[in-house]
């Protein structure tokens, strides 16, 4: 599994003074095109603070929530991104845990990724209540009217899984960054560094820092690892835990969580391959990377065609006309276009993983990320306006159009994501140098390495 | 303000040399010696002799802490303003789970950090430093007084070191 280590390629093998000096290199002064590209990005975040600013001035009537549709695209982006945001953890921690080599050329991007997904998704919610100046509320806190939040709703759950997900990962991803920002202190030169000594806590790698550092790297990917699942359970039973035909199934943690891994991988392979080629990554990040991510996308991605079966099949096994009602509606109704690119992007296009040569062209990954992407936010929008559009009684179902300014901020969304990580990309190692010389032997006198 | 480190600085290419030097250092009684690698290993920690690092118990501990804290504070909030919701029992435990479990790993991972940077930073030994010991090389910094420097100089050389130092 091991990539960068191949006895039978020693020539590709880099010493460890090599890959200080290529991953450094990937910092440093940004290139035209960055500014280009960020000044894109920048310009379409100020078209959804604007949206949002307008919405906070004339309120929620400006989104398009008719009854009974009130969750509609904020809802739907908050668990896109809570979704993309799981694959981050998966690789760094379930696969550190497995002790598995190949992730360490890529575990900082899906970290990264992770962190200011969360950062994203988290916004939502506030968004979707309207009045955000009132957010503090969700948070137990001693007030004058002595009341306390219902700790038996799931939506409390979620602001407290969602938080602690914030935290832990951010904790993960710096503590990781640790020892990669004292290398490239030690190459840098001007204000960056003074930024990384600063950023490095004064790490000089003794072996006493090591001593500790590992053990306390092992017990937070020990701890994130049953986080990661435990905070896509909860998303889930937003909906599990509502009578709504749909959503009142026991399976939506399981297929939450797999769904979610599916849709982060996609976006690991989405923001890798500019990233291996702008900074010249190639001999880091190779095909074979790329093969695993797509075996990890064709496993999730089965598990979910899998779950969209299982829905079907108990729909109609259960007997319940209101759940096969609910179910036809999804195929065959108002929206159906809607469920068939969620099934087509994530129940059919998987399949072509099966094949060695889709899983090992760098092009084709690429395309096919994008269509996981946009199949899992159908799918979120699928599971959560389809199934409020369409509940018990004929008289109170409806019809929900996104506004221009729920489209707006959901463009804003991504332009605040790419903000981020453009920022960390030019100036924070996106490939581990630590972990990818760990894999390598240190050099030895009497020895097997040169 | 911290002294300046006073000692023989020995710069190494090899693991296994880096290694032979420990063993013969703590030979010859040196304990307080400070060894810098780029990367984590297993060789350098067996020769320098770590016990287990106690960052554990302060993730035990937070993670404790959280879990006690978490029900603690959702039963006693339940009882301090009673209002039934959905007819469930005032106290749930079941649905608490999910907050207990939650800062469970909240505090837990936040003392594990705390414990990291209390052990890993804590009473740092003045100790000289050389910008390769993150790149490429393996460090290793022997505090001693000037008469028993060139015993040191000449073990770290015999040893293999790459380079070897006075510094102070």
């Amino acid at each position: 599994m091991a990539t960068i280590a191949q006895p039978e390629q020693p020539q590709t093998r880099p010493t460890y003074a090599e890959i200080t000096r290529d991953i450094a290199a990937t910092l440093g002064s940004p290139s035209r095109g960055y500014y280009i590209l960020f000044g894109f990005v920048l310009l379409v975040l100020a078209c959804g603070v604007g949206a949002l600013l307008y919405q906070v001035r004339y309120g929620l009537g400006v989104a398009g929530y008719t009854p009974p549709v009130m969750w509609g695209v904020y809802i739907t982006t908050f668990v896109f991104w809570v979704g993309i945001a799981h694959s981050g953890t998966l690789i760094s921690a379930i696969l550190f845990l497995f002790r598995s080599a190949w992730r360490t050329a890529v575990y900082r991007t899906a970290e990264a990724m992770t962190v200011f997904a969360v950062l994203t998704a988290g916004l939502f919610p506030l968004i979707h209540v309207g009045r955000i100046w009132y957010a503090y509320w969700l948070i137990p806190y001693p007030n004058q009217r002595q009341l306390w939040v219902n700790f038996k709703s799931p939506l409390v759950w979620d602001v407290f899984a969602v938080t602690t997900y914030l935290t832990v990962s951010t904790l993960f991803l710096i503590v990781g960054l640790v020892p990669d920002v004292a290398a490239v202190r030690d190459k840098a030169t001007g204000w960056r560094k003074k930024l990384y000594e600063i950023t490095s806590l004064g790490w000089r790698g003794t072996d006493q820092q090591w001593r500790h550092y590992t053990r306390a790297y092992l017990y937070l990917a020990a701890l994130a690892t049953p986080l990661v699942l435990s905070v896509h359970s909860v998303v889930s039973w937003d909906f599990a835990m509502s009578i709504v035909p749909g959503w009142h199934t026991t399976i939506f943690a399981p297929y939450f969580v797999a769904g979610a891994i599916y849709s982060g991988v996609a976006l690991v392979v989405t923001l890798l391959v500019p990233i291996r080629k702008v900074f010249k990554l190639q001999r880091y990040i190779t095909v074979e990377h790329f093969e695993n991510l797509s075996k990890l996308l064709l496993l999730t991605g089965m598990i979910v065609g899998y779950a969209y079966a299982v829905e079907y099949f108990i729909a109609w096994y259960s007997g319940n006309p209101y759940e096969r009602a609910s179910f036809y509606n999804r195929a065959f109704g108002e929206y159906w276009w809607a469920t068939w690119t969620m099934i087509l992007c994530n129940g059919a296009l998987p399949f072509l993983l099966f094949f060695r040569k889709i899983r090992q062209s760098i092009p084709a990954l690429f395309v096919l990320s994008l269509f996981v992407n946009l199949g899992m936010w159908f799918e979120r929008f699928v599971i959560i306006v389809v199934s409020l559009s369409f509940e018990y009684e004929p008289y109170a179902m409806g019809h929900y159009t996104p506004s221009w300014v729920e489209w707006a901020i959901l463009a804003g969304s991504f332009a605040w994501f790419f903000m981020w990580f453009l920022l960390f990309a030019k100036n924070f190692p996106t490939v581990s140098i630590a972990e990818v010389k760990e894999i390598i032997p240190m050099p030895r006198k009497k020895g097997t390495h040169a | 303000m911290k002294q300046p480190p006073h000692g023989v600085l020995g710069a190494f290419r090899h693991v296994d040399a880096a290694a032979d030097a420990i063993r013969s250092l703590k030979e010859m009684g040196y304990e307080d010696f400070t060894v810098y690698t780029p990367v984590p290993n297993h060789e350098i920690a067996d020769a320098v002799g770590h016990k287990v690092s106690p960052v554990r118990l302060w993730t035990l501990f937070g993670g404790l802490a959280g879990v006690t804290s978490g029900f603690a504070m959702t039963l006693w909030m339940s009882y301090d303003y009673p209002i039934i919701v959905g007819g469930k029992p005032l106290g749930s435990i079941i649905p608490y789970v999910v907050i207990g479990f939650e800062l469970m790993i909240l505090i837990g991972a936040l003392a594990t950090l705390t414990g990291l940077v209390f052990h890993a930073w804590r009473g740092t030994r003045p100790a000289a430093f050389d910008p390769r010991f993150t790149d490429d090389h393996i460090g290793i910094f022997v505090p001693c007084p000037v008469e028993r420097r060139p015993s040191v100089q000449q073990l770290l050389q015999s040893s293999g070191a790459e380079e070897v130092r006075v510094e102070g």
